[in-house]
């Protein structure tokens, strides 16, 4: 490839991408809501209430999926638990919807319903400051944000990585989902928060107000990309590519790793936050559920078949795979599990780029380095030891063991 | 005082096994050192040491006139050491000049990084490596498709832009041809004076053609220090490696 070929792809490949987006956004913020609230319910262009809030929720997914495209795909930190970070901006927004219910609840009281029910005579102090709606706003955001830094200073400062940490990550959303299904933690058990009236005084029964939710959304989408785009392409974005392949040599380039991955790692969770909290005045309910280690399994399995490593992809992975499920639960409610493991093996198996791989804007790294993979087989370049005239070498995303070796762990070989 | 580098009696043990014994070394600025000895004498360890990947068991390693023994691997890197790994180490997704962009010396903190734009003199820096190197023409290329050679330069050109008072190069030849041995020869011979490189090398052709000072290990500790044929003549020398 000629530099001047090179150069219009690289710059080529992330506009395409922002063009992608931005098509998406356009949609959903401006076309949807439009076709909704002004264009006649007669007219075949109209769009259904109910499908407004559909597609106000799938972009939420979508927010999420960008997110953890910043981590997994660019750092190469695979999470399992961004479900969590989601679940708690939405509990956030879930207890100012809550407050602002007033004494409209079931029991008019000025508790909420569920604190009625199991005979609390006061609100616990954690609830103070959700009746106003900036509190909220900013809990959503600064709650999973500090718990992401707090969790990710031990781990990444202990070097735990690779599979390892996704299986601590696991762990920490299954211990919150647990705590969150107690009554007694104080955010209505496992019925989680529901019955909301109201956002800011506007009703959200009302069909305005969804498709301004829905709106919002959709200007949430592209500010998320447009955050997660400048960071990748930054050159702290190219040191996070280069530590998701060879982490010890980015080290000896004088770089604190830690840093690096509690950066990306707590912007990622402050944006989960962030997309629940626009998600829960959409959906009307957030319970312990949404904790549950596979809704965290699934959000990587969004980025996987859309494709890691460029942001839009991981948009569009998070819209079909979601757009397939409400279809496919609904007519085959069975199958669903099934096409859902099915699809991720196949796409891990066959087409680790993804969706933009398939239509050939996968991310530079996955073009370059899928020219030479042989599925299985890891050739070492010192082992070949091949004088310069041979092909050269096969080369892998070095893993974790992989590169740690190669970093010269045996006594001095 | 000019040493640059002083290894002060290490031991680095593995579960008994003693990697370092006792090891002591000293480096005088600006020098061209070459480090050799058979499998598992301790040339790697010794390098893990100095650049804080491995600690020691005891002894005590100071830098530039610092202690740096007990300090993390970014922080000696920011002193001035840099390290050429044994296998090539680059990042194969980046193109040549991104490799040499993330090595360069300066900040190395997130939140520069973030804003950081190129400035003329490290893009100047930059380029003078590239032409150093030979890879002037393939700086666009992703460093995974680069041969074993170029993968090597491109490591040694990586760590020239760091700027490093101390370079420790690990088998800088191994799988190389003989042309580009001779021109590796040349760019490391190029680089003593101004910086201080220390060359761990198994094939004693290459050694000889550098070297001015050789230090021999065995079984983790210095057995014999001096000039290339000084240290050739040694008898026990010739037992342990040359002979061998």
């Amino acid at each position: 490839m000629t530099p001047a070929l090179a150069r219009l792809r690289a710059w080529l490949g992330p506009h395409l991408n922002t063009g992608i987006i931005a098509i998406l956004c356009v949609i959903v913020s401006i076309v949807v809501p439009i076709c909704n609230a002004v264009v006649p319910e007669s007219s075949a262009l109209h769009v259904p209430d109910f499908f407004v809030t559909v597609i106000g929720k799938l972009t939420c997914y979508a927010i999420v999926a960008v997110a953890m495209d910043l981590v997994w795909g660019y750092a190469g930190i695979l999470s399992l638990c961004h479900a969590l970070f989601f679940a708690l901006g939405g509990y956030a927004m879930g207890m100012y919807l809550m407050r602002s219910i007033g004494k409209q609840g079931m029991y008019a009281s000025d508790l909420p319903d569920f604190m009625v029910f199991l005979d609390w005579k006061e609100l616990p102090w954690y609830w103070y400051g959700f009746d106003h709606f900036w509190f909220a706003a900013l809990m959503a955001l600064l709650v999973p944000g500090v718990i992401a830094y707090v969790f990710g200073f031990f781990a990444f400062r202990s070097r735990i990585g690779g599979v390892y940490f996704s299986i601590v990550t696991q762990a920490l959303t299954f211990a919150a989902m647990l705590l969150f299904f107690r009554n007694a933690t104080g955010f209505g058990g496992n019925n989680g928060l529901t019955d909301f009236k109201r956002i800011l005084g506007y009703p959200l029964r009302e069909p305005s107000t969804r498709a301004v939710l829905c709106a919002l959304a959709g200007a949430g989408l592209a500010l998320a990309y447009a955050l997660c785009r400048a960071v990748v392409g930054s050159r702290a974005g190219r040191v996070l590519t280069a530590m998701r392949d060879v982490e010890p040599k980015v080290r000896f380039c004088g770089y604190d790793t830690v840093r690096y991955k509690l950066f990306a790692w707590t912007l990622s969770a402050v944006l989960c936050g962030f997309a629940g909290a626009l998600y829960v005045p959409q959906v009307g309910i957030i319970n312990p559920s949404e904790m549950q280690p596979s809704s965290s399994v699934e959000i990587a399995i969004w980025v996987a078949v859309g494709g890691r490593g460029t942001l839009a992809g991981a948009a569009i992975g998070a819209l079909l795979v979601n757009g397939l499920k409400s279809w496919l639960t609904a007519a085959f409610p069975a199958a669903w599990l099934y096409v859902l493991g099915t699809l991720f093996v196949v796409v891990t198996l066959a087409m680790p780029g993804g969706i933009m791989q398939l239509i050939g804007m996968g991310p530079r790294a996955w073009n370059v380095l899928s020219r030479f993979r042989t599925p299985g087989v890891k050739v070492d370049a010192s082992v070949v030891g091949s004088p310069s005239s041979a092909p050269p070498p096969a080369v892998t995303l070095v893993d974790d063991k992989a590169s740690s070796a190669s970093a010269g762990g045996a006594a001095g070989s | 005082m000019s040493a640059l580098l002083k290894v002060d009696d290490v031991t680095v043990s593995f579960d008994g096994f003693r990697a370092l014994d006792h090891l002591t070394l000293t480096l005088e600025a600006g020098e061209l050192r070459c480090l050799v000895g058979p499998n598992g004498a301790g040339k790697t360890t010794l390098q893990d040491v100095i650049t804080g990947k491995t600690r020691p068991t005891s002894g005590k390693v100071h830098f530039d006139g610092r202690d740096i023994t007990r300090l993390p691997e970014h922080v000696i890197v920011g002193l001035g050491v840099g390290r050429k790994f044994q296998r090539p180490t680059v990042f194969p997704g980046h193109t040549v000049f991104e490799n040499l962009e993330l090595s360069l010396h300066g900040s190395k903190a997130v939140t520069r990084n973030l804003f950081a734009r190129l400035t003329a003199e490290e893009r100047q820096a930059i380029d003078g490596t590239l032409d150093l190197i030979g890879l002037s023409d393939l700086r666009a290329k992703a460093a995974g498709l680069l041969s074993h050679g170029q993968k090597q330069w491109l490591e040694i050109g990586m760590l020239l832009v760091q700027q490093p008072k101390l370079l420790l190069v690990d088998e800088p030849v191994a799988g190389m041809t003989q042309a580009e041995i001779e021109r590796t020869a040349e760019i490391l011979a190029s680089l003593a004076g101004k910086h201080t490189v220390v060359v761990v090398e198994h094939d004693m052709d290459f050694v000889r053609s550098i070297a001015r000072t050789v230090t021999v290990l065995h079984e983790g500790r210095v057995l014999a220090e001096g000039p290339m044929k000084d240290v050739q003549a040694d008898p026990q020398v010739i037992e342990v490696y040359l002979g061998a």
